[in-house]
């Protein structure tokens, strides 16, 4: 079946023949997008997750069909003319990855607070990321990242 | 990535031209399954330099690396090492890692040994490479080879007598030359790009979606497959019910084989579905311990060897001697990896020949594995590393990359098999549960005369892990435990009178064990560094000092260490547990020391911690290391895994145990095996000691050795009650506390 | 009698009863004391203090979301208007930190404060009056044991009259039964120990049973069920209703880990309950499963036992079915005991039996977070996924599909309600 999205500023038909498959799969597969993964499907762990009307939301466990015109943002969405923006910028100068799969959910998470709160203090940063999983131990430098981003 | 392999086929099998790599940001659309042609033209044996590096008529370098980034960093650091050496720009090398057609077996990329040993291989073959270089050069340019200096690629000789690029000498064609031990590497007081902060190249791609992982790799025409893995281990499948599934979309075959099964579908969800949905009949199995009696059945099972793994003076009589004797018994649970990104693997069969894309850290060993368990020849078989989420040792990947190869083979097309959440916390091999046994002796004027262990830990070594779907399906395997290196840091590196350290090495554990960050050395750590804290207290000695009374006095670096810690934690002389324990939450610091495996990295590490006496609760408030890793390569990277391994290895210490039943790991995701998070960080302080003149070592799992036994040092500080059980977890604390 | 007469009677009858209730009503301020160096030290009453504010609760009202533990400031919000929790740290301005052993029991008992006001009952002392001597000596001691925190809790928001304490006094004299609860003979130590501790300590009457439009406990209706923050706190009397009868076992384990494999987690302001539950003595949490247990002897489990992998169903919305197969099967998976997060198949679900959607839509809307950090039963919050018109047409779905019930009818209003809520911290 088609379905009409609306991902990262441009509205894309995408043929699926699953009505339940998540969101996650589709961006990935049929959108080629990187930025999302998957780490748990469960919900549990934040490397899926996307941007849906601004919100943060664990791509895994939302069929695509339920999607609707919200709109969808990526990490690769993120970008400005081509160029990590501000947040993914702060990431690269404090090298806060290190397998880096977890990250594009931190971005997508942290990015979302931002859009809220411009300089968050470090207990708000704590509690708003504590949905995200990181396994590498990459907590601290992420929480430098996200405050280099909010201060600049 | 995009692989791209340039040489015609004719140099190939002429065995001249070396084989480059073009490298592009874009994602690749199509990879190459390569097999056999290119293995034929490429040496991969470690005595060549053809074998480590080639440089192209631009003078870009390729680095091939048998060592793999697992996303601890050294992808950058083994080209600085290269770079330095050759004198080019950083930017133009280039690396080619773990794939068994291009690259060396330079062993497993484990043990914090990829800078260490191999990137030592490959500064030695980099070395080779450019005094060959220089000697050419000084052929062409009529000079002697002292009047000559290389900057950016380019040999120019100082008289002025002429210049010359590598890209003349050698672009495109083969060194011919066996690596020289001999000769000379580059005078660490001229180096440029070893030991400056650099940045890694790979982050800038992955915090834009550019970078490919294993999980998004793909390859024309491939299937996706999802196993479907028995409820309890050693279970039989009775039934399978195809009709269950028959109507998801995309479903293409239900696979069985022997106790194997699969599902194999057109698209990766379907597969997911597929693997959920379909009804099976399973027979009961009970093959594992009860875990409310762990400990028992560790120490009850069947030793099948010991090794002594230090023995000096006699022990025996010291601790007949009269004096005091104390005695402890430690234990650390059972752990798994927990990669963020489940193991996936992707595998293709052309021509009878085998090629598989796996995140394994060992694609070397893993071709042996597939060889043997599809009944083929190694030379048929090539696997090729492709970055995966952090791995922290064995975890399932090796697996994944079987689950490919057997549907690969049935289906006849190439198979992506992404592993669930429940498949990598359920099937990937553990870290077996260690059971330690400590006893020293102290004189009457406070000296420590002897000091004994004991270690309850599986026989075997480093090597290959069964493979579940060549167990599942009935086919060939190794048949060995390989629990990894685990008897190392069993001795200690104190200077008693008397010391015995033996490994009971036992016949059987639960799961399949496997090598998991720090192996053994962990556990050990935890049990000696902890124990002597507990002689320290029964002294009545500052912890700290006592260390530094019992290393050897020519140990200047360790000492330093000690001392350095000392001052960054300002650390108060005093004897534990602190005097003023009042109120409910309390505070104390613990203390660490280790000369890695005795041979290796110094690190010294203080913990604070605060404990809620009444509910058990311990958080880790800050933490201070001090790390001498020898000459460091990148101190972006060291002071990154440093990181890295003391955040994993507080969650490990404080939070972390696989549960399971008679059948069954029931810990199968993150809401069962809690870890870390953002609320519970510690404070951390680093202090790197960089020696350029020295030899590199390992960094990384030093450090992580440290962190159980500084906060079991920290929580006897703050309550005066000892935690000798990993993790510590909010009942055993409180228990602990409520028995003093 | 002359008309002056009466009317002088009158007049004297009405200032006696001014006066007597008074003399009901007014009580002294007790002396400020400093805080007693012993109970900081005496370890077996703080630890057993603590396991019976674990039963009790307390930290739960008494820390506000983010604050210090039982520095109060949490607003709980009544039909009478808003009152913020005190400050239960031995703070000497703020807290209770001037507050001797004797005043610290008045307040258990009579619902006095130190300086002789009358404490809202909001503060359940028509609970905590049962509590022995000895425990309200130990939970004293475990209070004053924790850090002092400066917190100046707000004043309460209430409208006149409510806002004049005197008048709690009123509401004592209908609701508060001073008396000791009586040992009945013919039931076992454990069964009083437990009643000893409900109808006390954990107060489950304050949420489990309904009140009346004074906010006191409706007499006769005890455990008939009641609302807590939005969420139904479900009867647990004969009007229990349950997939599957509950065993005094599965009550106690369910009641400390959150979770029970054939009954569903522990959601909304029962997580809380849960996790401090599960610090609290075992033996005690056994005593309270046996008396709660007790009071629904008659009730039935469901009527049909519907199975596991649910009813077959036919004419389904493909949307709704592709909701349920995409989002929610992945953990609620009906081929397994027990699926990712702990989750359970939804025939076994006692929220989806309930006779209104309140606490489904709940749980459904914001999730199961409180167990994460230690690890425990977890769900996604569904609100920002799923628009409201998904969420509910798939919990009418799970009512259909898990059950032999009815639709809901209040599906709507709940959402709407949730929403306003909003998530719990």
């Amino acid at each position: 079946m088609k379905v009409s999205l609306h991902v990262n500023g441009k509205t894309e038909e995408v043929d699926v023949a699953d009505s339940s498959t998540p969101l996650l799969y589709v961006l990935r597969d049929n959108l080629k997008l990187r930025g999302p993964r998957f780490g748990c499907g469960l919900g549990q762990c934040g490397a899926c997750m996307v941007h849906i009307d601004g919100r943060a939301t664990f791509s895994c466990v939302l069929p695509v069909t339920a999607v609707g015109d919200r709109k969808v943002t990526t990490l690769e969405g993120l970008m400005e003319g081509g160029k990590p923006n501000k947040l993914q910028q702060a990431f690269i100068d404090e090298e806060a990855a290190q397998c880096g799969y977890c990250i594009s959910g931190m971005v997508m998470q942290a990015q979302a607070l931002l859009n809220k709160t411009p300089n968050p203090t470090d207990e708000e940063i704590r509690r708003h990321m504590e949905p995200n999983l990181c396994r590498c131990g990459t907590h601290v430098a992420i929480m430098r990242a996200i405050k280099r981003a909010a201060v600049a | 990535m995009n692989l791209h392999l340039k040489p015609s086929r004719r140099d190939i099998l002429k065995g001249t031209g070396a084989l480059v790599v073009a490298f592009s940001l874009t994602p690749p659309s199509e990879a190459l399954a390569f097999v056999g042609d290119a293995a034929l033209g490429k040496p991969v044996t470690l005595d060549q330099v053809d074998t480590f590096l080639a440089i192209d008529d631009k003078g870009m370098v390729t680095l091939y690396s048998g060592k793999v980034d697992l996303g601890t960093g050294i992808r950058i650091g083994l080209q600085q090492i290269v770079a330095e050496e050759l004198d080019v720009p950083l930017a133009n090398v280039d690396t080619i890692e773990g794939d068994t057609a291009l690259t060396p077996d330079q062993g497993p990329t484990y043990g914090s040994l990829s800078i260490q040993a191999g990137g030592m291989q490959i500064r030695q073959a980099a070395a080779t490479a450019r005094s060959a270089l220089l000697d050419q050069a000084a052929q062409r340019l009529g000079v002697a080879k002292e009047e000559l200096t290389v900057s950016d690629g380019v040999i120019t000789a100082k008289s002025g007598a002429g210049k010359v690029a590598y890209a003349e000498l050698i672009g495109g064609k083969n060194f011919m030359l066996k690596v020289d031990p001999a000769a000379p590497a580059k005078n660490p007081a001229d180096y440029k790009i070893v030991g400056k902060p650099t940045a890694r190249r790979d982050i800038p791609e992955k915090l834009t979606g550019k970078f490919t992982y294993m999980q998004d790799f793909r390859v024309p025409g491939m299937l996706h497959g999802s196993v479907v893995r028995p409820p309890a281990i050693g279970a039989t499948l009775q039934s399978v019910d195809e009709s269950s599934v028959k109507d998801i979309p995309g479903i293409v075959k239900v696979i069985r084989d022997g106790n194997f099964l699969a599902v194999v579908t057109e698209t990766e969800w379907a597969a997911v579905r597929a693997a959920r949905e379909i009804k099976t009949t399973w027979s009961k199995s009970e093959t594992l311990p009860d875990q409310a009696k762990l400990w028992e059945h560790v120490r009850s099972t069947r030793i099948v060897k010991d090794d002594v793994t230090s023995n000096v003076g006699d022990t025996a009589a010291a601790m007949a001697a009269g004096g005091k004797t104390i005695k402890a018994t430690y234990d650390f649970a059972i752990h798994t990896h927990g990669s963020i990104g489940p193991s996936c693997a992707i595998a293709e069969f052309k021509d009878g020949k085998l090629t598989c894309w796996s995140a394994s850290q060992a694609t070397h060993n893993l071709r042996k594995q597939l060889a043997m368990m599809m009944k083929m020849q190694d030379a048929d078989v090539r696997c090729i590393y492709v970055d995966g989420a952090g791995c922290y040792g064995r975890n399932g990947h090796e697996d994944a990359a079987a689950d490919a190869t057997l549907l690969a083979k049935i289906m006849d097309k190439p198979v992506r098999v992404q592993w669930s959440r429940a498949d990598e916390h359920g099937w990937d091999p553990k870290g077996p549960p260690t059971l330690i046994d400590l006893r020293a002796n102290i004189d009457a004027s406070g000296n420590v005369t002897a000091w004994e262990s004991e270690f309850f830990i599986p026989q075997g070594a480093a090597g290959m892990v069964d493979l579940v779907a060549a167990t599942l399906s009935d086919r060939p395997v190794v048949g060995k435990l390989a629990p990894g290196g685990i008897v190392n840091d069993s001795a200690i590196g104190y200077k008693f009178p008397n010391i015995k350290t033996v490994c009971h090495r036992l016949e059987t554990t639960p799961f399949r064990p496997s090598w998991i960050r720090t192996p053994g050395r962990m556990q050990n750590t935890f049990a000696n560094e902890s124990f002597l804290d507990e002689i320290a207290a029964s002294l009545k000695a500052d912890p700290l000092e006592l260390r530094v009374k019992y290393t050897d006095p020519a140990d200047k670096r360790g000492l330093e260490v000690l001392d350095r810690l000392a001052k960054v934690a300002k650390w108060e002389k005093r004897a534990s547990p602190r005097k003023d324990i009042k109120g409910n939450v309390v505070t104390g610091r613990g203390v660490s020391y280790v000369k890695y495996e005795l041979v290796r990295t110094y690190v010294g590490l203080v913990a604070d911690v605060e404990v809620d006496r009444t509910s058990g609760d311990v958080r880790v408030k800050k933490v201070y290391v001090v790390h001498d890793c020898g000459q460091i390569i990148n101190p972006n990277g060291v002071r990154a895994q440093i990181e890295g391994n003391v955040i994993q290895t507080v969650s490990r210490a404080l939070k972390e145990e696989i549960m399971f039943d008679r059948g069954m790991v029931t810990s199968l995701d993150w809401a069962s095996y809690p870890i870390l998070r953002f609320s519970e960080l510690p404070e951390l302080v680093i202090e790197l000691i960089d020696r350029p003149t020295e030899k590199p070592w390992g960094a990384g799992e030093p450090t992580a050795a440290l962190v159980s036994c500084a906060i079991s040092n920290a929580i006897f500080d703050a309550t005066g009650a000892r935690v000798r059980s990993v993790p510590f977890k909010p009942e055993k604390v409180k228990a602990a506390i409520q028995s003093i | 009698m002359s008309l002056r007469r009466i009317l002088l009677a009158v007049v004297a009858v009405g200032i006696l009863v001014v006066l007597g209730g008074f003399a009901l009503m007014w009580r002294p301020a007790i002396a400020p004391v400093a805080t007693s160096a012993k109970s900081q030290t005496d370890r077996k009453a703080i630890d057993h203090g603590a396991e019976l504010a674990s039963i009790g609760n307390c930290a739960d009202c008494h820390t506000s979301p983010n604050g210090a533990a039982y520095a109060g400031g949490r607003p709980i919000p009544t039909p009478f208007g808003t009152i913020y929790a005190s400050n239960l740290t031995p703070d000497g301005e703020t807290g209770i930190g001037s507050w001797s052993e004797e005043a610290f029991k008045r307040a258990m008992r009579d619902g006095v404060d130190r300086e002789g006001r009358q404490l809202y009952p909001a503060f359940p002392y028509d609970h905590f009056t049962h509590t022995t001597d000895a425990d309200i000596h130990a939970i004293y001691a475990f209070l004053m044991s924790k850090p002092a925190v400066r917190n100046a809790v707000p004043a309460n928001e209430l409208a006149f009259p409510f806002s004049f304490r005197p008048i709690v006094a009123g509401w004592k004299l209908l609701f508060l039964n001073r008396n000791a609860l009586e040992p009945d003979s013919s039931k076992s130590a454990e069964w009083n120990r437990g009643r000893y501790l409900v109808e006390g300590l954990g107060h489950c009457g304050s949420c489990h049973t309904p009140r009346n439009a004074l906010g006191g406990e409706k007499k006769g209706s005890a455990y008939a069920g009641g609302v807590a923050e939005g969420w139904n706190a479900p009867p647990l009397n004969a009007s229990l209703v349950t997939a599957h009868k509950w065993t005094v076992d599965q009550l106690a384990e369910y009641l400390s880990t959150g979770w029970h494999r054939l009954h569903g987690a522990a959601a909304g302001p029962m997580a809380d309950v849960a996790k401090n539950l599960g610090r609290a003595s075992q033996a005690d949490v056994h005593a309270i499963a046996t008396y709660i247990a007790s009071l629904s002897p008659g009730a039935e489990g469901a009527k049909a036992a519907v199975p596991a992998g649910g009813k077959v169903m036919k004419d389904q919305s493909a949307e709704v079915v592709a909701i349920y197969n995409g989002a929610c099967a992945k953990c609620h998976n009906d081929r397994l005991d027990v699926g990712p997060s702990q989750a359970i198949s939804l025939a076994y679900s006692t929220a989806v039996q309930q006779p209104e959607s309140a606490n489904t839509v709940r749980v459904v809307m914001h999730g199961i977070e409180a167990y994460r950090t230690d690890g425990g039963p977890y769900m996604p919050a569904f609100e920002g996924i799923l628009t409201d018109k998904q969420i509910a047409s798939v919990v009418q779905y799970v009512r259909a599909r898990y059950t032999d019930r009815p639709q809901w009818t209040d599906v709507n209003s709940q959402i709407a309600k949730a929403r306003q809520e909003g998530a719990q911290p």
